[in-house]
């Protein structure tokens, strides 16, 4: 049964209809991956399904329909939300940074610790300093802090040394042990890691949905669809 | 040497009073983004509000002061609280519209003061001891710089505090660098808003309590007068900068003073003028980033 359901969605951004009446849906447990050329409206799909941008159509959780709340209201629903260039709180360290996104009396700090030790020795220290990877940890975090049925991830690994690009498909694997996951990634090597439903985006509109498995195992169809050869999309 | 001595004493007086009008804006733009007119009528609003109610009041005029100024600040504090309610909040997605509502609601709010109390300056109520002066080396200072000096300081100390050691102060730092951001970590960022708001006119209508010991009086133009110069300030120190604000309300007033008696009375406005040109010109983000602490 599917956990998110998007029908009909529309976006308008000033004179662009950046979607054009998307529709997919997102089955419970593990991760389903939002794919697409650049620009063809990944990131807006997910700012619209909290609220972010104006939008039209219809986006469900668990059958409740979400376009009329407001962003907190759905995010509070239990959604965590990584967005695309990780949006920390530069002047904020990072204790604060996680302090403010704590929505109960039972933040899973143990859980952050473990996946990011570094974030427990970089308490004090604001996050405007810290380098993309460790900031990209503060946005991952910040989202696993509060047990949140669904993870909203939005290129994770954008910008990423190598090393880090594994730690953080390692998180994102321990992620999907505790939420549903819909993922935005473009390094088509994470997305074999971790996923196990695509969802490909082209010009506004949804052109395939299915096995991870089955697209990433056809390249002439990831070039089709893609227009890349393998690697990132 | 008893001329600086006063002259940067006043200077910091009226500094401060430019702080307490000034961090409000500050923060209200930082947060909100909503450029806000009115502010200048929290001020004259508050003025009033304590010198109507020290009229009523027995006592000496250390009493009158003091229930007054308490008045005062009650309906500098309610009166912000309820524009953000009833005029701002309907129209968070338009912010033209805002500022706007801000500019009619400051015109609006200047012909209810002058309706109701007319156009003439009220004696305010003030003791005895604050129009009295200490002498410093050598300068006689007038008490009430003293009080006003300290008053913004406390303000400063507190406001710094709260934004630093409390949920509602981290919600307004963070959301005074990324709003959506907030919002989309599950909190209601409109509460900050009006809390913002509240604390804005609490601090503009401290500062026409202030004004009116510092002036000897209220008068229905005193919001605008003063507002004009808290924008050049919150603009000189950074949108959204507590910490900014406090420093640029300083070096204005100081300026002013300076400017008024060792170049030619009356250029003091001019050379905080000039202030504002040169920090644009060099600075345009303003003395300190956008980020509230």
């Amino acid at each position: 049964m599917a956990l998110i359901s998007v029908k009909d969605l529309h976006v308008y951004l000033g004179e662009s209809h950046v979607l054009q009446g998307i529709s997919f849906e997102v089955p419970e447990g593990g991760v389903t991956a939002l794919l697409g050329r650049n620009g063809v409206g990944k990131t807006t799909t997910l700012r619209a399904m909290l609220g972010l941008v104006p939008r039209r159509g219809s986006v469900s959780l668990a059958g409740e329909e979400l376009n009329r709340l407001p962003t907190h209201s759905i995010v509070r629903l239990g959604i965590g939300y990584v967005p695309e260039d990780r949006d920390v709180f530069a002047g904020l360290t990072v204790d604060e940074n996680l302090r403010l996104a704590e929505r109960n009396g039972n933040p899973r700090y143990e859980l952050v610790y473990e996946l990011f030790p570094e974030l427990k020795t970089r308490g004090g220290q604001k996050a405007g300093t810290l380098s993309g990877g460790q900031q990209q940890m503060v946005a991952i975090a910040r989202a696993l802090l509060n047990d949140n049925p669904v993870l909203l991830v939005d290129e994770p690994t954008k910008g990423l040394a190598p090393l880090l690009v594994t730690e953080v498909a390692a998180a994102l694997e321990r992620a999907a042990e505790l939420a549903t996951v819909l993922l935005v990634e473009q390094n088509l090597a994470v997305v074999a890691r971790v996923a196990q439903q695509v969802v490909v985006l082209d010009g506004g509109r949804v052109v395939h949905t299915g096995g991870a498995k089955e697209l990433l195992g056809d390249p002439e169809r990831i070039r089709a669809l893609l227009g890349v050869h393998g690697g990132s999309a | 040497m008893s001329t600086f001595i006063l002259l940067t004493v006043t200077g910091l007086g009226l500094g401060a009073m430019y702080f307490l009008i000034a961090s409000g804006l500050s923060l209200i733009y930082g947060l909100m983004g909503v450029l806000n007119f009115a502010h200048g009528a929290f001020l004259t609003v508050g003025a009033y509000a304590a010198w109507e109610t020290s009229t009523h009041v027995g006592g000496g005029q250390g009493t009158k002061l003091l229930v007054g100024a308490l008045a005062g600040l009650a309906a500098g504090t309610l009166l912000a609280a309820l524009v953000e309610l009833l005029l701002i909040r309907p129209l968070y997605r338009r912010p033209i519209e805002q500022v706007l509502v801000t500019v009619g609601l400051a015109l609006v709010l200047g012909a209810l003061v002058e309706a109701i109390w007319g156009f003439d300056a009220r004696q305010f109520p003030v003791p005895s001891w604050l129009i009295d002066t200490t002498t410093i080396f050598g300068a006689n200072i007038p008490n009430d710089r003293f009080l006003e000096i300290a008053t913004a300081t406390l303000v400063l100390i507190g406001l710094t505090a709260f934004l630093r050691y409390t949920r509602y102060g981290l919600i307004i730092r963070a959301g005074v660098e990324n709003r959506a951001m907030v919002t989309a970590l599950g909190i209601d960022v409109r509460r900050a808003f009006t809390l913002v708001f509240a604390l804005g006119g609490l601090a503009a209508a401290l500062a026409g309590v202030l004004s009116g010991v510092y002036f000897g009086a209220v008068d229905p133009g005193r919001g605008t007068s003063l507002l004009i110069f808290a924008f050049i300030v919150v603009v000189i120190g950074g949108f959204g900068s507590i910490g900014g604000t406090a420093v640029s309300a300083v070096v204005v007033g100081l300026i002013q003073q300076y400017a008024n008696y060792y170049a030619s009375s009356g250029l003091g406005d001019l050379a905080v003028v000039l202030l504002l040109a040169v920090v644009l010109l060099l600075k345009p983000e303003g003395l300190s980033p956008r980020v509230a602490h």
